[in-house]
């Protein structure tokens, strides 16, 4: 094996020039291990800001009445921290995540579209660039919430309205060229060997989810593509004065929204499935049970979407068509959660950083798919819809959930990447300060939900006061612990401990038996033999 | 040499779900009319209604409801709250318009009628809503609407609200 890899450097040295000099390697590269790295510099980026956004709505919520900004502008901020967290943070840091690792799970030399990659990359910091000026201009940014229903987005928004729709259609663009690449990368270049059932399940995931991409992200397109000509155009696609519907909006917004939650999630599933194996020493229990889990998961998702939609007046026979449907998707997600605790029963388990914050996601996850399942029982939901209980759930399944799995996945890969150890000592610290802060922040956030507190509100009443406060706290803590990542991420590439080739002891996977620490800039130019 | 997935042929999937997505605009309509879900009403005329089928054994409970958009300065009021009916048989209920602006002002009507299931069968031989109304500065209207009831609507059902929303077509 050592002598294999030896001589794959040796290779390389021989036949490969490293990356370009300077700051255009970056603007020029088509190289998916820089394309990687960039989409993951992006999100971070877009995580802090977004953050910071989160850090005025907390602030303001400290206190019950207003104290540090105006309603429009609160309204703006969750808006922004809500758009920036989906499309800027979360999405791209998977797509950075496929970047650097599907080529070397599969063995592939690269990308199969190198410029596109380029390009679906290069264009995202321009439409959120785009997207953060309208803070800027007159009228404030978008302030009608992340879902944009119509008619607050159409009849009564800012001027700047018409910038968000740009980026959302930039940003639509990005995400379909990414995901036609990713999939033309997985059917064509897999290395000889590697057949479907064979591959790693974060490769596996994501192929679902480039699915996803690119069936619903379109009609995201044409929903503000109708916006906009509702805005300006004189169409009434969501004006009820032509002829228009307004609850169509919702309609198809959330034919979209659904299964992007999911397109927010599977890929996570991907990275516990690799983790939780490599430190319980153990293979995946399950395997192929996993694919038909995601599969059906991804199927699912399409038909569940107005579960958002119970208190819009639906008959009844609709409100017990989404609610049984919506609870079925618990079932396939059930055998997944399932299957990654049999892979730790009886396993020789150690706690390294990125199997706690594997954990972390298994445990926090099941809480926020818990209080899914009770937000799917149709009579319930008229009571918690609009609430903070809605708030608790997503960011249980999206922070705890999405968010620690990249969290995990940068900790599992990044001494492959870069060829060091992070502080193992540090990174604990780390898990540990987000767990306790994330629960302060978001467990109380259940119960004001069930007491009745709205959502997307500045100001709330009195008896609400103690646990916003509560919630507030852990926010901050939260937030700071992020910054203290930041720290740990750029320790981590300046230099460290110098990591093996195979990383863990329990770590399977070409990534780690077929390529040194870190991987030369070209990797498998040969494909590697697949056992 | 695996088969290879082509690019090009990937790329339908985007063009043909943005297609999707405007044809669930009509596909909308379509299914809401089969199904009479979004209290939408319907439209017929007089001469197709069967004078034999006057069923005078029920009596229905109208309630008429009127609102005015933002935007749109007129009152909007009906002359009678609410009507008992047989159905079958064709009854008249007139609104009021009135505008509070000093200058030409152009609106349009908007029903919805609840429970969603009495919708299909509420039918109008007669509306101020099937057309566009225009009013001068602080003009007073009495518009006519005149509907039946079919005699097929559900025997559960002895209450139907009909409501009217008026909204601005004067853009800007
Ligand atoms: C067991 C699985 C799940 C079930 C049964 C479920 C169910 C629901 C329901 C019924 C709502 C609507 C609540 C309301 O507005 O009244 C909701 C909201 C939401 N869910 Fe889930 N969910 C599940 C998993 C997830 C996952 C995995 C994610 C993302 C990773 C997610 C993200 C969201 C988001 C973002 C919202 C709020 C949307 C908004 O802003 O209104 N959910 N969920
Ligand atoms: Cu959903």
């Amino acid at each position: 094996m050592s002598t294999e890899i030896a001589h794959e450097t040796a290779h390389d040295e021989h036949h490969d020039h490293g990356p370009a000099k300077g700051l255009m390697r970056w603007v020029t590269t088509t190289n998916h291990k820089d394309i990687g790295t960039l989409y993951l510099w992006l999100s971070f980026i877009m995580l802090l800001y977004g953050g910071s956004m989160a850090m005025i709505i907390r602030l303001e919520l400290f206190q019950p009445g207003l104290q540090w900004v105006e309603p429009h502008f609160f309204n703006q901020m969750t808006t922004m921290h809500g758009l920036v967290m989906v499309f800027g943070a979360i999405m791209p840091a998977f797509v950075g995540l496929a970047n650097w690792l599907i080529p070397m799970m599969i063995g592939a030399p690269d990308m199969a579209l190198p410029r596109m990659n380029n390009w679906s990359f290069w264009i995202l910091p321009f439409a959120f660039g785009m997207l953060a000026c309208t803070t800027f201009m007159e009228g404030g940014a978008p302030a009608f919430g992340w879902t944009f229903y119509a008619p607050l987005s159409t009849t009564f928004a800012p001027a700047s309205t018409d910038f968000f729709i740009f980026a959302v259609h930039l940003m639509g663009i990005s995400s379909v060229m990414g995901s036609i690449n990713i999939i033309a990368t997985i059917l064509n270049m897999r290395a000889p060997g590697m057949t479907l059932m064979k591959m790693p399940l974060f490769v596996w995931t994501w192929l679902i989810t480039a699915y996803l991409l690119i069936a619903v992200m379109p009609v995201l397109a044409g929903a503000v593509t109708m916006m906009l000509t509702d805005r300006h155009f004189g169409t009434s696609f969501f004006d009820a004065a032509g002829g228009g519907d307004p609850v169509m909006f919702q309609h198809i917004f959330w034919f979209f929204g659904h299964p992007e939650v999911y397109i927010m999630i599977l890929p996570a599933f991907g990275v516990i499935s690799a983790i939780i194996p490599t430190f319980a020493r153990k293979p995946l229990f399950g395997y192929s049970s996993m694919v038909y889990a995601s599969a059906s998961i991804a199927i699912l998702s399409f038909m569940v979407w107005a579960h958002h939609m119970f208190t819009t007046g639906m008959p009844v026979a609709g409100e017990l068509y989404f609610m049984y449907a919506t609870i079925l998707i618990s079932v396939p997600t059930g055998v997944k959660v399932f299957n990654w605790v049999t892979t730790m029963w009886k396993g020789s388990m150690t706690f390294e950083t990125p199997m706690l914050f594997a954990l972390g996601f298994i445990v926090m996850f099941t809480i926020g798919g818990f209080s899914g399942l009770m937000l799917g029982v149709a009579p319930v939901d008229t009571q918690y819809h609009d609430t903070y209980f809605v708030v608790a759930h997503f960011h249980y399944v999206l922070v705890t959930g999405a968010l620690y799995s990249i969290i995990a996945a940068f900790y599992y890969w990044v001494p492959k990447w870069t060829g060091h150890m992070y502080d193992e000592r540090l990174g604990k610290i780390h898990f540990w300060w987000s767990t306790i802060a994330v629960n302060v922040l978001f467990f109380p956030q259940h119960f004001v939900g069930l007491a009745g507190m709205p959502r997307r509100i500045p100001d709330y009443a009195l008896q609400f006061a103690e646990f916003n406060q509560i919630s507030s706290i852990g926010g901050f803590a939260f937030g700071l612990a992020q910054v203290f990542f930041l720290y740990i991420v750029i320790k981590t590439i300046r230099g460290g401990e110098k990591a093996t080739d195979r990383v863990w002891e329990g770590a399977t996977g070409l990534e780690f038996e077929q390529l040194p620490s870190p991987p030369p800039y070209h990797s498998f130019n040969e494909p590697p033999p697949v056992k | 040499m695996k088969q290879q997935t082509s690019p090009l042929k990937l790329a339908l999937i985007p063009v043909l779900m943005f297609g999707f997505g405007f044809a669930l605009v009509p596909l909308y309509d379509v299914f809401c009319d089969i199904t009479g879900l979004n209290g939408k009403t319907g439209r017929i005329e007089a001469s197709e209604i069967d004078a034999g089928l006057v069923d005078d054994s029920r009596i229905i409970t109208v309630r008429f409801l009127a609102q005015t958009n933002t935007g749109l300065p007129w009152s909007f009021e009906p002359l009678v709250e609410k009507m008992e009916v047989h159905p079958g048989q064709v009854y008249e209920a007139v609104y009021r318009v009135r505008s509070t602006s000093s200058q030409a002002t152009k609106g349009q009507a908007v029903p919805s009628v609840s429970p969603g299931l009495a919708a299909e069968h509420f039918n109008k031989t007669e509306c101020f809503c099937f057309v566009q109304q225009e009013l001068g500065p602080l003009e007073v209207r009495d518009m006519p609407m005149r509907f039946v009831i079919g005699p097929n609507i559900s025997d559960k059902i002895d209450q139907v609200t009909l409501s009217y929303t008026f909204f601005s077509l004067d853009r800007g």
